[in-house]
């Protein structure tokens, strides 16, 4: 019979899970720790039918994270759209999505935005509170605080818009949640350079 | 010249401007106007498979062996499914293949109509690039583009997806021309200064080594050339993987062997203890690397390919140039003759004393036996019998595969077919079929085991149909040799569905095809019987009957670095359950 398998303690090598049954076969995942970070992609591309498929594919096949898209098309006349990619990953990782997205025959430019500076980034989100008295009062005293506007109401609810960096939009949400939040709906998150220059 | 025509006109007539000669393929429902327009005319020559992805593996050989592109065209639905794995091998294996998939009309798609497919959805993943094409005026444009993104940059495969009314419909034919694409431009010039830093690099390398592979291959005849010359002027000694045997002669002193879990005992040594390692057309695949944290530890890397996504994505590389292997050694060999550099021969010297060592250890050596054929033994005699004829390779996936890697000795590129990348069972055949379409008097065979065989076996009649004299050297241990061996190393020898209960007779088969069947049951009928292969001017199924047990040595077991070889006469029943380290039964 095959013997279980043991990590040795304090190798450094991650310790596998042990199922309660060893298997008859050894085998194990090693699990691997490598820091990530996370980074802003500006990604234009034609925007042609089923781009935005070969985009995702890549990251679905690959195995690699997005944590927000947003696309739309941005130049009309060259039927061209901006694709805007935040993902989390190791430095080797992030290199391989550039390239790999680089290397797309639809994709024009891929640009790091995060490694070429601080991004300005900002996300929309609609966000709808409904209650009565008290807390009612304090939603829209908060909404205001936030900057948020109110673009639809009734006398039972209303419906916030606010604009800002993820964080803010969060803290909204959160701040939102034991005034009677139904629900939202949130962009992803656009971003831009800072200065002359485009991507 | 703009012309009017109808899209079926339009894909024989871009087929004919490209320069296609042959074209691999299968009718249906949703590209019978495209086949009407083939019957009537003669440019273009269509050889009938019996099963798409036999179109896809015959086409792939065929661009193999003449490093031109290969071209299948299949109907809609199961046609195009059946073409998803040519097309994932051609992927893996930067094959520049041309899929033209029928679709059903336009109105019907989405509509779940009969044999339609999402082609385009399907095959993203598995192609460079596909396009679905819903207005005939587009047509002859994008079958231009087909061609130079499966050609340019690195090759791969791409599809074409065509309904069949824009096939009936009429439209403007525009003919090749000069393509400025708007955005596919691989670069194909290293840059100078990582050249040069290269260059140096090399130049100071005590322990040197070149790592090539199927890039070499795709760059074209003239890489190979260069790599000749270049290796030669530095005296270095150079591998290969599985995808780049040929393109440096095996012949050569300075040639290792190839490199991986089951190349040479020097050329993994020399991997493992180099200084500086020379990558060039390779990717540093699961297969060669071994354990990763233990490869080649004390190397600083030089890594030419011309995908950008290549580099430092398994191993990180201190010298990436990314660029064409043509054009970045013939800068490199200029920068070297301006240079002169001097080479530590005392070094070099003890290097090589030290890779003699290395290659004394014999490590391809098997126990010879006079009652059963050994599977190692079969592929020498074939070796022997063809080493002076106009030969060309196709192999299936498994240890017959290996054995032909490690004991045919190839002396040019283009001359050796093999799945490397994706491990395609039941490539070979059909490949030989594409590769014997592209030279018809040269011998074409494909070393087969009998398991991958059977997966395309219904090629035969292909064969047959269109006078194609393949000859299939199946080394038949009545087993699926390479998943026994795993299961031997790592499962406790529990076989589990791995030995081919009630295989065919092979030479009945061949009768039943209308081919030649030959057996050899033992050593003294074996030169005799490759002889007899080599004089029939038919397809030929020989069943050559070997050691059933034979394993595929030397071997890296799974999460072992390039020094810890398992050699076949060292390795006793009892280290082989062992075989396989606490730390490595992640690898597969």
């Amino acid at each position: 019979m095959t013997k279980a398998v043991k990590a040795k303690s304090g190798s450094g090598v991650r310790k596998p899970r042990a199922p309660a049954v060893p298997p008859a076969s050894a085998y194990f995942i090693e699990e691997v720790h490598d820091r990530t970070e996370s980074h802003t992609l500006s990604v234009i591309v034609d925007n042609e039918p089923g781009v935005l498929a070969r985009v995702i594919g890549l990251f679905s096949g690959r195995g690699y994270n997005i944590d927000s898209l947003t696309v739309s098309e941005t130049e009309h006349a060259k039927h061209l759209s901006r694709i805007t990619i935040v993902t989390t990953g190791t430095q080797m990782v992030l290199a391989q999505i550039k390239n790999q997205l680089g290397r797309m025959v639809p994709v024009h430019t891929v640009t790091d935005l995060t490694a070429d500076g601080r991004p300005l980034e900002r996300e929309l989100a609609l966000v709808k509170v409904a209650g009565h008295g008290e807390s009612r009062v304090e939603a829209l005293r908060l909404a205001d605080a936030f900057r948020a506007v109110v673009i639809d109401a009734t006398v039972n609810h209303f419906v916030f818009e606010v604009t800002g960096r993820t964080s803010k939009i969060e803290q909204f949400v959160a701040v939102m949640a034991p005034l009677g939040l139904v629900e939202v709906c949130r962009t992803g998150i656009a971003a831009i350079a800072r200065g002359t220059k485009a991507v | 010249m703009k012309r009017q025509m109808t899209g079926a006109q339009m894909v024989v007539q871009a087929l004919i401007d490209q320069g296609v000669k042959n074209i691999f393929g299968y009718p249906g429902g949703a590209v019978l106007p495209i086949y009407d327009e083939i019957i009537q005319q003669e440019k273009v020559r269509h050889v009938l498979v019996r099963h798409e992805q036999g179109a896809g593996h015959a086409a792939e050989g065929y661009a193999r062996s003449t490093g031109k592109v290969g071209v299948a065209l299949v109907t809609s639905g199961p046609g195009a499914t059946n073409l998803v794995t040519a097309l994932t091998d051609a992927l893996m294996d930067s094959i520049p293949i041309v899929g033209i998939t029928g679709q059903v009309p336009t109105h019907l798609i989405g509509n779940d109509a009969f044999q339609e497919c999402d082609t385009v959805g399907i095959t993203r993943p598995c192609t460079k690039h596909n396009w679905l094409v819903k207005d005939v005026d587009d047509l002859a444009r994008v079958l231009h583009e087909a061609f130079y993104v499966a050609s340019h940059g690195r090759p791969g495969p791409v599809v074409v997806d065509i309904p069949k009314d824009v096939q009936f419909a009429t439209g403007t034919y525009v003919p090749p021309g000069h393509i400025e694409h708007p955005t596919y431009h691989p670069r194909v010039d290293g840059d100078p200064r990582a050249i040069a830093a290269a260059v140096e690099l090399i130049a100071s390398a005590k322990r040197p080594v070149f790592y090539t592979g199927g890039g070499v291959v795709n760059s074209g005849r003239r890489a190979s050339a260069l790599l000749r010359e270049f290796v030669r002027m530095t005296g270095y000694p150079i591998t290969s993987t599985l995808m780049g045997l040929g393109a440096y002669p095996a012949s050569d002193p300075q040639w290792l062997g190839m490199l991986g879990m089951h190349g040479t005992f020097e050329a993994n040594n020399v991997m493992h203890d180099c200084d500086v390692m020379v990558t060039i057309g390779a990717r540093f695949d699961d297969r060669i690397t071994g354990r990763v944290n233990a490869f080649s530890p004390g190397s600083r890397k030089i890594h030419i390919d011309i995908d950008p996504s290549s580099i430092n994505k398994n191993i990180h590389v201190d010298i990436p140039i990314i660029g064409d292997v043509t054009h970045v050694l013939q800068a490199m060999i200029a920068a070297w003759k301006v240079r002169k550099p001097r080479v530590d021969k005392r070094a070099l010297k003890a290097w090589w004393d030290e890779i003699d060592r290395w290659r004394r250890r014999d490590c391809l050596a098997y126990k010879p036996n006079a009652d059963v054929i050994m599977p190692q033994y079969a592929i020498e005699r074939l070796y022997a019998a063809t080493r002076d004829k106009d030969v060309y390779i196709t192999t299936e996936v498994g240890q017959h595969q290996m054995w032909a890697a490690q004991f045919f000795k190839f002396e040019e590129p283009n001359r050796w077919m093999t799945s490397g990348g994706l491990g395609t069972m039941g490539y070979g055949l059909p490949a030989s079929i594409g590769v014997q379409v592209a030279h018809p008097k040269s011998l074409v065979i494909d070393i087969a085991g009998d398991a991958s065989v059977l997966m395309t076996m219904q090629e035969m009649s292909t064969a047959v149909q269109h006078d194609l004299p393949i000859k299939i050297f199946i080394l038949n241990n009545q087993y699926m040799g390479m998943v026994r061996q795993w299961q031997e190393l790592l499962h406790g020898n529990r076989l589990s569905h791995s030995y081919m209960e009630s295989l065919p007779d092979f030479v009945k088969l061949a009768d039943a095809y209308g081919c030649v069947g030959i057996r050899a049951t033992k050593p003294g009928e074996l030169d005799d019987a490759i002889a007899e292969m080599i004089r029939v001017k038919r397809p030929v199924i020989f069943d050559c009957r070997v050691a059933a047990l034979a394993n595929c040595f030397p071997m890296i077991p799974s999460g072992k670095a390039h020094n810890e070889m398992l050699l076949g006469d060292a390795v006793k029943p009892e280290t082989l359950g062992k075989a396989i380290g606490k730390e490595g039964k992640v690898l597969v």
